[in-house]
This record gives C-alpha cells, structure tokens and sequence, in this order.
C-alpha cells in the first residue's frame, strides 16, 4: 500500500462492429497501486453505473494471466509497459500519479470490434481446427511411458505450448500477422513425436488457414515476440516455416 | 419419502466398472449419426466430452460463455493431475488412489464412483501424452512426478504450474479438430439460460448470444452441463470471474437436485487480500507445499520481518501439529491450521491474516544437491544459492514469477505470504453412477457434479475427474440413456416447451433490466461474498447461519428492488450477465446455508464449531450424516431433503488421521 494515483484515461469507447468508436476521457482518483489495471477500470464502471452510464467493455475472466481473455492496447502497448505480463497481472504500480492512460482494443481486420476494448478472435480457433492438433481418438493410446521423449523436446515443446492465445502477437504486429501463434501450435506439435506424424500436413493447413483470416505476413521485426506475455519464441516461427517449406516442396 | 438410485452396479468393487461397461446397452453408428448432445461448459469435463461423444459420431453442439472454449477456468489450475500408474515404483495402486481419495473426502463419497475414478486414472495420462501434452519429464525422458496433499506417494503428474493449461490445450485440440470435421458445432459467446424438458426428460437449452442479446432453443437427445463449481458465490475467489452457477440452478429449478451444496474447498495456499478493490483471489498452487515450508513466529504479534526471525523462534505448525504428512496434509486441515494461529494472533503481514510460505531451505537442498551432481568442492553460500534458486525456477518460476507481479515482493528473497481461499465446490448436482441427474437426459460432469469428493477434495484430483468424466465415464453410460432414444427424432424448437421456456427466460431479463435501482450488481455480490465467508467460510456454527440465512433472504429482496443494470438488453452487456448469475447465486446461498445447517457434524471442509475434537479436528457423526444430502428445489426458499445413505463396503471408515 504505496500511495494513491489520480489518472486520466483515455478510452476507445465503440458501441458495436457497426459504428465508428472514439476515445473518451475520464479521471479516476484515489487508485491504490496494489490494485490490478483490471480492478482499476472495475472502479471506473461502477461509477460509471452509479452516474448512469454504459460502463466500458472489456474482455477479461481469470485474471490470473493465464486465460488469455484480457486484450487491451495500453499507451501504445499491447498488454501495457512491463514485459511477460498479461493486462490482469499488470498491477497499478506500474504507473505515476497525474499519468495519462491511453486504452485502446486489439487493432487486426482478422480481430473486427465486438464493443468498446471487446474484440472477436474466434479466427485464432478456426486457425487450430484447420490443423492444431495430433489426430487421435479417445481411447487409442499406448501407455504414456512407452514412448521416451528426450527432456529438451520435452521442455521446448512445453515453452511453445505455453501460449495462452490472446493475440498481442497480432496487436503488436505492424501487419497483423498471426505468425508467432501459429507456429507455437505448429513447433509443440513437430517437437514431439506424437506429432511428427501429421506435422507438414499440420504447418500447411494451418499457414491456408491463417492467410484465409486475412492476417498479415511476417517482416522479421520481432514485435510479436517482445510483447507476447509468455515469452513465446521467434525460433517457432522459423521451425514452422521449416516444416511448411518441407512438405510443400515434398508433397507438390 | 423418494428413493434417490444411485444405479450402482452390482458385483465387487473392483469389477463394477469393468462388467457394467460390458454389458451397458450400445448404440449403433448409423443411430449415433441422429443422435443429438447439448453439452453446456468447455473445460476439460465438456471439451473431452465434446471431443470423445463427437468422436464415437454423436451431433455434438458445444457452448460456452467465454469468447473461445480454450479460456474455460480448467486452464487456470496449476499443480497436477493424479494417475495410478506407480512409475515411480513407490507402491502406488488403484486402490491406494481409491482409498485416499474416500478418506481425503473424510468419508463422505460414493465409493463405486471412486474407484471407477481411480481405474480409468492411468487412461487419462495416456491419452493427454498421446494429444502431445508436454507433462515434464525426467532426462531418461519418461514422466515425472511429485506429491500432492494427503498422500505418501508420488502420483501427480505436470506441466511446471501451468497443468490444467496444457491439459484443456489438449482436450481444446481434440474439440476443435471435430469442429473441423464438422462433428461439433460450437457456440462462444453464449450463456446457457434454462434447460427445457419435455415430459420429464431434458430435450434441450435456451441460450443468450452475448454480443446480440438474441435468445436461441436449441434441442438435444441429451443435454450435459459441465459447467464447473460455483465457488464465486463467496464473491472473492480463486475462480474466474464470470464461473457462475446458473446453468446448474436453472436445471436445479427444472428438477435436478443439487447435493452436499455446503461442501466448500478452501484452498490454504492463496496470495492474501490485499484491499477492498480486491476482485479475486490468486492460488498458489498445492504442489508449493511439496517443498515450502509452513510457518508462523511463536511469539505473539511478531513484527519483525520474515529474515529477521531466528530458526528457533518459528513455529513450523504443520510439522509440529502433523508429523506424518507435515506440510502435505490435506487443504482442509492446512486451511483451519493457518485460521487457527492467524485467529490466535501470530499472523503474519500488515493484516496479519496471513501465514509464510518459505523456500529458503528448499533452495539450499537443491543448491547442494546441484553441487553434489556436478562434484563441485566448498561450492560458496552464492553458488548454492545460485543453483537452488534456477532448481526452484524450473519447479515453480510460473507461480513465482505470478507472486511477485501480485505483491511486489519476491519470494526467492523473502518467504510468501498466504491465507486460505475459497477454491472449489465438491457439492453439485446430484447424478447417479451413470453421471445424471434427478431430470432423465440431463447429466452433471466435472465439477459441476457432486460424486467423488466427498467433503473434501485432494489436490491435483480435480483435473482427474473432469477428464474421467469427459473421456472415460460418460461416452460409455451415455448409451444407457441413448439407446432408447433412438426411435425418437430430434423435435422442432417450435414446441410449446421451448416456447414457454424462451418466454420465461425473456421475462426474467426484462425484469432485471426494468429495476433501474441505485446500486451495482457487484455491491450486493459482495455483500452475499461477506456473509458466506463469514458464517458458511472456513467455521460455521447453527447461530451463524440461521442468522445468514434470514439476511440473505432479505438481501435477495433488496436485489430485485434495487440493483442497477446499465446498458441495453439487445446488445453485449457484460453487467446484465453478471446481474443474472448474482441472482442465482443469492439463491444459491440461502441453501448452502440451510445445507450447513441440517449437517449437525463436521466433516472435511465443513467444519462447524460445535462439532470438533478437543485438538480442534473435525467431529464426524457417521452413525446420523453419513448420507449424502440432496435438496429438491420446490419454491422460492423451500426446499426438500432426499438422502442417499452411503454405503462402505470396502473401506473401515475411521477417524481420519495425518498425524
């Protein structure tokens, strides 16, 4: 319990997909900094409420960093200013008194505005059903230790499956491209053995599925990798371009 | 008074399972095609029951509220998931799993249902390694293990802290591939409202689509609610914030009973409130315990920080109390161990409501471990350090890291403050051994569902059950209902049920929505969170909660005359959501406490003061309440007691004993 913060927010407020949205401004007082940025704008809406407005929308639910549901764009940041953090772990003390907050949602054509910072990434699912996972039907499995994976795989394919889809690698991204949570899907499944089976089929009907979503290509600026809040690695993306290359040279 | 039938099947415990799935009726591929399952909630009992019933060729239709059936709060769990497999040749057995988890739940669960658990544990391991879940491995590259809470063996398999992560990664995988095939159709976005019968049997759900506000009748052969717990009754809690119970009290309202609604689980390991604007709770993961150790000082009031206070003036309660297990006792023991000293006036912290978590010694073991392994001579205090602390990261650096974007403090360097919170919810809807519920078609998975906690879940078992429920149990007990169905056609939505429901669930939105009262949904869900904490929390007592039970009906009142919902009704309107669920939960409540207030003994998380041993143990009464209490709903504040005697065949119910 360090202090308290009077802050000027500056929110895109949007009322649906069909409308134009803009920002709005609001002053917020007395903000504790053990509070998280979520709780922030929790006491931003019950104002909002008491005084008869709509409140903000955002996505948010297990406020714990791991959901992957919270998505806002803060001064200029996805997630806002610390690294490896989601929006709900991002904690006020982060922040100065008399500090302006420019609050925006995910910025992707493939992510269209639902409401205010709510946006749709429901292309991020379509992306795994076109390909995200090893094909195999409940009750086909050997016994788990008969198949010995050497720890590394075992580790790299872990820090690959780490991601918690909530798309800053688009938000960060100058072209939007979805680049970074494709091949960690794509880089989990090639790591194990399990996956090599289906592995080039995988990296080509995910990469069809990812153009299809209108998400941009890849310029190798690193934007999505120093962002992502869990530390996923350029290095999938270069294993994902790896397996693409392969089959498609192979199998065309 | 009725019967409840749990359908258990006859034969020996051991061979229940086996000879019932053999003989369970069948239904046949070309029937399947035309066969319709609702099934409500995408954590890992619905995305793998979604996956494995779409698999076998059901029409499979998915819904979540979520904006994608990845973000259910399944993915939230961090320690583990529990497997009888023994590979670490400790003597580990489907029994062993079975019996601990009987007496964990301090006898309060069906033993059949149990031990199906425990046999289709070794499954479960199987299929996820084989869906490419990347559980930690030793360098020979087979699977590892660690302890969990009120066992002696080393059966929790993982992924660092992020378990339950990879687990529905991979039940999420196995649902989206049948979406892509076409087999399930998914509905994110959308909140289940009411469930619709027809002539008794469940034939379908009435669900909101959040973005547009539009009401939907969808039917099915079968509706599955896997809806999990309903521990955001107590406002704060380790939960998401949207998990809610209304998908389990509408169908509660449509005839299913709700059992052992007082059965809470409060978690010991959890980051302490820190102030009003708290939302929720954070957990630190149960596997912390395997190497933390717990302590407070033994001097009263102690204020001189953790590092300061000599090894000789702590009061390593868990140890000194539980020799036997230490600080691997079960979470309700660990939870009423931490209340008892912080009410007694040794916690720790500017609250004082909080008790250390501390590594310091853990990081010099592995410290010295690690020079052992590389034959290092005198290695420095810094290289021990050094090299413990890179042990511990690799274990736990995703709960630490977490402690200390929380906090501000850094648990490598200063022991973590705890205190208990409310984590999960053993009572559910009532099913059978087949999984469903008092309404024929309905069924109840994972935490939704009441049947293999008892009053008191073991870590790392939640994962388990979710998964037995949605991979192993239910594609098989299913058929005991389908088969029968297969001469019936899916059914228009235009029927007067589905009508009537839509119309009902409409009425109710209008409702709340036409209050325009003063006061935020959030103030009267923390008001409801206050009293449940306080009297149906950690101790509860007849005074207490007579008392809770007369303010919340009062504050149900208030509720309906005075809760402000802004925003419009045809359109997202996330305080319209929150306003719904907190509805129900006002409900829920008043029958947890009246739950808490026919349980006149204390068993598992259930603890009232009247009822304890003279060391404080909980005071079970096994000869009037080893029943399982299942309420009917009948109106508004009233509802009637069904009991289902539990029957222990195969285990000596005792005391139980960590000592």
């Amino acid at each position: 319990m360090e202090g308290n913060l009077n802050l000027t927010l500056k929110i895109w407020r949007q009322k649906n997909a069909r409308v134009a949205g803009k920002f709005e401004t609001y002053q917020v007082s007395g903000i504790s900094t053990d509070m998280s940025f979520l709780e922030m704008i929790d006491v931003l809406n019950n104002r909002l409420i008491e005084e008869g407005d709509d409140p903000v929308a955002f996505d948010h639910d297990c406020r714990e960093g791991i959901c992957g549901m919270c998505s806002m764009y803060i001064n200029g940041r996805p997630h806002g200013p610390n690294r490896g953090v989601t929006t709900c772990q991002l904690h006020m003390r982060s922040f100065k008194d008399g500090q302006t907050i420019t609050v925006e949602p995910w910025r992707s054509s493939a992510f269209p505005v639902i409401k205010d910072l709510v946006v749709n990434r429901s292309a991020f699912d379509r992306i795994i059903a076109a390909g995200g996972f090893v094909s195999v039907n409940t009750g086909n499995a050997q016994d788990a230790n008969s198949l010995p994976i050497p720890k590394e795989n075992a580790d790299q394919a872990f820090a690959a499956a780490a991601c918690i889809g909530c798309g800053a690698c688009v938000a960060a991204c100058k072209n939007a491209s979805a680049m970074l949570f494709t091949s960690a899907k794509i880089s989990q499944l090639a790591l194990l053995p399990q996956g090599q089976v289906e592995a080039g089929k995988r990296a080509e009907a995910m990469v069809a599925q990812m153009d299809e979503e209108g998400f941009g290509a890849c310029s190798n600026t690193g934007a999505c990798e120093a962002e992502c809040p869990k530390g996923i690695s350029l290095e999938n993306i270069a294993r994902m371009n790896r397996e693409y290359f392969s089959s498609t040279f192979s199998s065309k | 008074m009725t019967k409840l039938d749990a359908k258990i099947p006859e034969g020996s415990l051991a061979e229940k399972w086996t000879k019932y799935r053999s003989s369970v009726p069948l239904v046949n591929p070309a029937n399947k095609r035309s066969l319709e399952i609702v099934i409500v909630g995408s954590g890992l009992a619905g995305a793998s029951a979604a996956a494995s019933l779409a698999e076998l060729g059901y029409k499979v239709k998915v819904f979540c509220f979520q904006d994608s059936p990845r973000r259910a709060h399944s993915i939230a769990a961090q320690g583990g998931i529990n497997a009888a497999k023994n590979y670490q040749n400790d003597g580990d057995s489907i029994y062993r799993l079975f019996y601990d988890t009987i007496k964990g739940g301090d006898y309060r669960s069906r033993e059949a249902n149990v031990h199906r658990l425990a046999e289709v544990s070794g499954s479960i391991i199987d299929q996820c390694v084989a869906q490419g879940v990347p559980f930690a491995r030793e360098y020979g590259g087979l699977l590892s293990n660690r302890s969990f809470g009120g066992t002696q063996v080393q059966r929790t398999f993982y992924a660092a802290g992020q378990t339950g992560q990879q687990l529905l990664l991979g039940a999420y995988s196995s649902l989206q591939r049948q979406v892509g095939m076409g087999n399930v159709k998914m509905y994110t976005r959308h909140e289940m409202l009411d469930v619709v019968t027809i002539d008794g049997k469940a034939r379908g759900i009435i669900a909101r689509d959040s973005v547009t506000g539009a009401l939907e009748r969808h039917f099915g052969h079968a509706v599955l609610l896997c809806t999990g717990g309903y521990g955001n009754v107590f406002y704060l809690s380790t939960n998401a914030m949207g998990s809610n119970v209304t998908a389990a009290w509408k169908a509660h309202k449509k005839g299913a009973f709700i059992a052992n609604p007082c059965y809470t689980q409060i978690h010991p390991t959890c980051i302490p409130v820190s102030g009003d604007h708290q939302s929720k709770l954070t957990l630190m993961s149960e596997s912390l315990r395997n190497d933390g150790r717990i302590w407070v000082p033994k001097k009263e009031n102690d204020t001189r920080k953790a590092n300061e206070i000599p090894e000789e003036e702590r009061d390593y309660y868990l140890e000194r109390r539980y020799p036997a297990f230490g600080n691997l006792v079960p979470r309700d023991i660990a939870s009423r161990a931490a209340k008892e000293r912080c009410d007694a006036g040794f916690g720790v912290g500017a609250s004082k409501m909080a008790v250390y978590l501390d590594y310091a010694a853990a990081i010099i073991r592995y410290g010295q471990g690690e020079a052992n392994k590389h034959n290092m001579q005198n290695p420095s205090y810094e290289e021990i350090q050094a090299m413990g602390k890179a042990v511990v990261k690799e274990k736990y650096g995703n709960l630490f890291d977490m402690y200390k974007q929380i906090t501000g403090e850094d648990p490598y360097e200063v022991p973590m403050r705890i205190y208990p919170a409310v984590h999960y919810t053993m009572g559910g809807l009532w099913v059978d051994y087949n999984l469903m519920t008092t309404v024929p078609g309905l069924y109840a998975l994972g935490e939704a569902n009441f049947s293999d906690h008892g009053a008191n879940r073991l870590g790392a078992s939640a994962l388990m059950q979710g998964l037995a429920d949605g991979y192993f149990v239910i594609p098989y007990t299913i058929g005991a209902y389908l088969a029968s169905e297969i001469r019936t056609p899916a059914m228009s939505t235009d029927s007067a049920p589905f009508v009537a429901a839509e119309k009902e669930v409409r009425e109710r939105l209008e409702t709340l929505m036409n209050i325009k009262g003063n006061k935020p949904v959030d103030y009267f869900h923390k008001r409801l969170g206050k009293i449940m904490w306080d009297e149906c929390g950690m101790a509860r007592s007849e005074k207490g909660l007579k008392a809770s039970i007369k303010e919340i009906q009062a504050l149900q009142k208030e509720f309906w005359s005075d809760v402000k919902i802004p925003g419009e009704i045809d359109n997202l309107n996330p305080e319209l959501e929150k306003a719904g669920r907190v509805a129900d939960f006002l409900e829920l409540g008043e029958l947890m406490c009246i739950d808490a207030l026919d349980r006149n003994e204390s068993c598992g998380g259930h603890f009232r003061t009247e009822y304890q041993t003279e060391d404080g143990e909980a005071l079970r009464d096994d000869k009037n309440y080893a029943y399982v209490a299942a309420w009917e709903y009948e109106k508004q504040s009233t509802f009637k007691l069904h009991k289902e005697e539990l029957k222990y065949e195969n285990i000596k119910i005792a005391q139980r004993s960590y000592k």
